[in-house]
């Protein structure tokens, strides 16, 4: 048994608005398809990223900093993917 | 954000008599013209603005919870009432559970600020068990506001 990886980077909230119900839930499905458990973090707070109650309440505005942090077996994977939605600011997604 | 800074108390429903999304969000969108929060020959378009809020994904945030909202230039300031489907209603929601506990939101465009920490107040009260199993066995509009207000007072207020 290997001890499962944690992964991390650090992404900026884009949108306008901040990160309110629709970004929220685009997070969420996204994490769900991930084994590892992913978090988002703020300077004073951790946040399920699978939850999207758990996430609006990080109350993030435009300009936040957030860090994506997953660890289990496909840890990588699914930050990069969280990542990217971020980086695409929420746009070409279903 | 406090629950009293933007919810209308005479607007609060604690028995919705709807069964789909739209009617319950157009009974709650009513709930709030009577209230005089906002104006009858906006009722159409709102309900309208927050179907097609709905249409984009749903509002439906998991543990029997919804938060149907929209942007709207007739109000000045962030308005918004809570309600109670005894039945549960299918808002598609993530977690696919039916929605039992409804906090609907109409903002000003221009307040970006006001929505998110609205619903970080909705979402950090709704973390806690207790709160939403009183909420959901609140039987009057009484017993909701008493329950927000005493949320106020001890809830984490930022």
């Amino acid at each position: 048994m290997t001890t499962p990886e944690t992964v991390s980077r650090e992404v900026v909230v884009g949108i306008e608005q901040g990160l309110h119900a629709r970004p929220a839930d685009l997070v969420a499905r996204e994490a769900r398809k991930w084994q590892s458990r992913i978090e988002l973090v703020a300077d004073r707070q951790r946040a399920d990223g699978k939850s999207i109650l758990d996430l609006l309440t990080l109350a993030a505005e435009s300009g936040t900093r957030l860090v994506v942090e997953a660890t289990g077996p496909d840890a990588r994977e699914a930050v990069e993917a969280i990542g990217r939605l971020f980086d695409r600011n929420f746009t070409e997604q279903t | 954000m406090k629950f009293s800074d933007f919810v209308a108390t005479d607007a609060i429903r604690s028995d919705v008599e709807a069964g789909t999304k739209q009617g319950v969000i157009r009974e709650m969108a009513e709930a709030l013209v009577e209230a005089g929060k906002i104006a009858p020959a906006e009722l159409e378009g709102i309900v309208k603005a927050i179907m097609k809020r709905e249409d984009l994904g749903s509002t439906g945030i998991g543990r029997g919870v919804a938060v149907p909202h929209t942007k709207h230039p007739s109000v000045d300031r962030l308005v918004g009432t809570v309600a109670v489907s005894r039945k549960g209603i299918d808002f598609e929601s993530l977690d696919g559970e039916p929605v039992h506990l409804l906090f609907l939101l109409v903002s000003p465009p221009d307040r970006p600020g006001d929505h998110l920490r609205a619903l970080e107040n909705i979402s950090r009260q709704l973390r806690d068990d207790d709160f939403c199993r009183r909420l959901k066995a609140s039987a009057t509009p009484a017993d909701i506001e008493q329950l927000l207000e005493e949320a106020d007072s001890h809830g984490v207020v930022t």
